[in-house]
């Protein structure tokens, strides 16, 4: 109750909720309101914002109509971000638990290769990666994935490093339990808020990272994103304004919303860290 | 003595990841769907046999898979990145074309960015609560969610196009036939868009790293015992909090190093900056993927070395961080 009241006094928190909400749910409705592809050409090409009222966006230079990429696009956008982010997770607390928990060598030998991934500059080898494996949603999600779990690691690591010195944990092993046991039922919920607001605030860099994928032209050619949007707009930039205005618009708000939540949550979870993030 | 073994110890770190990022590239050329010689060759090499079978030889990839990666290896740490056949020159003789002007771009933005963050940072410190530190922090936030590529193409919408002020493309006018200060400034008035777009994102970050810890060194207890003694507030900011404040926010910069690559990537495509990033652009579109690699393992190097060079100067600058280790 108490992290409700905490989140529900934080306005910045709330309006991206809100504002999250109503992205969730144009996602979810985009084929209601467009039934037919978002690819398709619709109208007149070419037209500008409430020009036509069936069009109240414009259109492309193709006449497809820019609200319904747009509806399409949020699904896009979310799906790869929240997925992307779950595997990010998962890699991270593996990594960062064995480190943390075990110490030593094995845990010399992961930091090493967390600092490996951490150090490659993430667009470039997200670039890389994408265009030899051939851009699909499949290795979008996975290549973001791959260059954003190391903080996950860093973060893991140093709750269980903590963790592990404590009473609880100790008499965990003096009952006899397992290490993996240890390890999933004892340490890891003591370390899931934080775990909470670094995944949150992942989730934005994730959708900006795919929107700079799609793009450069890295997206996955079936699905209608944001970023491909504005790489279609980008030569029309003299003539259509509204076509890359209104895609950019919505990445902004997206990303925005989520980082105001997980700024809304981090200040919840972790009250005694209050400010101390950047 | 102590400094020379860390500067050892950091230098075999450093050109551990190089030789780990030539290590990856190889692995993604076998990993990638298809012949691992059409990789190499590009997808303008690929219809050529001759070429291939050249690659083959030089590659050695009829021969076990280890000693591939040592040919691969050895010829790369030889300084050599493959062939271009696009381009009909060597990767190395691209990257290195190209390198300057990514150089000076990435350059400019970060000293935009650090001075123009701590600047409102510390303002806003220093007025916390005020409107001015509202509108500030909004805007850090603001910038902070916003794709950098898209912040070029409104640069370029509102500033060449509506507004007429500044050159959207390329690093120089073509063909005016500029030297010395005219070309000087020629290239200054190109530079000033993609820094600024470059750099708002990171001045969003700076900006509320500066603010956190200046914030935080406010509240200790030599600051209270300055103002106690009657120090103007100004001093205070100046002379106790921001020397103390401003290290975490250095330290965070040279992190960003590999961020401020990729971004120079969006931003040399928009701005149509002939650097390594606009490189990368251009060989995606074309399946160019010697080039493409080259391009990364290029930027994770210089990464490293800025990391190293930044680490040093850290030593060399703040003595307590030796004992910290």
């Amino acid at each position: 109750m108490t992290f409700l009241r905490r989140f529900a006094h934080n306005y910045g928190a709330l309006v991206g909720l809100a504002i999250l909400l109503v992205v969730v749910a144009v996602a979810i409705l985009a084929p209601v309101f467009f039934p037919s592809s978002p690819w398709e050409s619709a109208g007149v090409p070419l037209l500008g914002p409430l020009e036509d009222p069936q069009f109240p966006l414009g259109t492309d230079m193709l006449g497809r109509d820019i609200a319904a990429g747009l509806a399409y696009g949020a699904r896009v956008s979310l799906l790869i971000g929240v997925v992307s982010t779950a595997v990010a997770v998962v890699i991270g607390v593996s990594i960062g638990a064995l480190a943390g928990f075990h110490g030593g060598r094995i845990d010399d030998l992961l930091m090493r290769f967390t600092e490996f991934f951490q150090t490659i500059p993430a667009l470039a080898m997200a670039i890389v990666l994408v265009a030899i494996f051939n851009p699909s949603i499949v290795s979008i999600t996975l290549a973001i994935a791959v260059v954003s779990w190391p903080p996950v690691a860093r973060l893991v690591r140093g709750e269980f490093l903590s963790l592990r010195s404590r009473e609880f944990v100790q008499a965990a092993i003096v009952v006899g339990q397992t290490g993996p046991r240890i390890m999933l039922t004892q340490i890891l919920p003591n370390a899931v808020s934080p775990i909470i607001v670094t995944a949150s605030l992942m989730v934005a860099t994730a959708i900006l990272t795919e929107s700079s994928l799609s793009f450069l032209g890295l997206g996955d050619r079936n699905m209608m994103s944001w970023g491909f949007m504005i790489g279609a707009a980008r030569t029309m930039l003299r003539e259509a304004w509204w076509m890359s205005v209104f895609p950019g618009v919505a990445i902004l708000l997206t990303v925005l919303a989520i980082n105001l939540i997980g700024e809304g949550l981090n200040d919840a979870l972790n009250p005694h860290l209050r400010g101390r993030r950047g | 003595m102590k400094t020379l073994d860390f500067l050892f110890q950091r230098l075999v770190k450093a050109v551990l990841v190089v030789i780990g990022v030539v290590i990856l590239n190889f692995l993604l050329i076998h990993l990638a769907p298809g012949d691992p010689a059409a990789v190499l060759a590009g997808e303008a090499g690929a219809g050529d046999e001759k070429f291939i079978a050249q690659l083959r030889a030089q590659f050695g990839l009829d021969q076990p898979l280890h000693w591939q990666l040592w040919t691969y290896l050895k010829g790369v740490l030889s300084g050599d990145l493959g062939f271009s056949y696009r381009n009909q020159v060597p990767v190395s003789r691209l990257i290195l074309d190209r390198l300057p002007a990514t150089l000076l771009l990435t350059a400019s933005a970060f000293v935009f960015s650090l001075a123009l963050g701590i600047v409102l940072g510390v303002a806003a410190a220093y007025r916390r609560g005020s409107v001015a530190d509202s509108v500030v922090m909004t805007g850090a936030l603001v910038f902070y969610a916003t794709p950098l590529f898209w912040v070029a193409l409104m640069a370029v919408l509102v500033f060449s196009i509506h507004l007429d002020w500044l050159p959207p493309f390329d690093m120089e006018t073509i063909g005016a036939g500029y030297t010395g200060w005219a070309r000087a400034a020629d290239i200054a008035e190109h530079l000033v868009l993609p820094t600024v777009t470059l750099g708002m994102f990171f001045t969003a970050i700076y900006t509320r790293l500066t603010r956190a810890s200046m914030l935080e060194v406010m509240g200790l207890d030599f600051v209270k015992t300055a103002r106690a003694k009657g120090v103007p507030k100004g001093r205070i900011v100046r002379r106790h909090v921001l020397r103390n404040a401003i290290l975490p926010v250095f330290t965070f910069a040279s992190v960003q190093a590999g961020q401020l690559v990729g971004g120079a990537v969006l931003t040399e495509t928009v701005f149509a900056w002939p650097g390594i990033g606009r490189l990368m652009f251009d060989a995606l579109m074309q399946r160019d993927y010697p080039v493409l690699l080259g391009v990364f393992l290029v930027t994770a190097t210089v990464v490293v070395i800025v990391n190293l060079v930044t680490d040093l100067l850290y030593r060399i600058v703040d003595p307590r961080i030796e004992a910290a280790g």
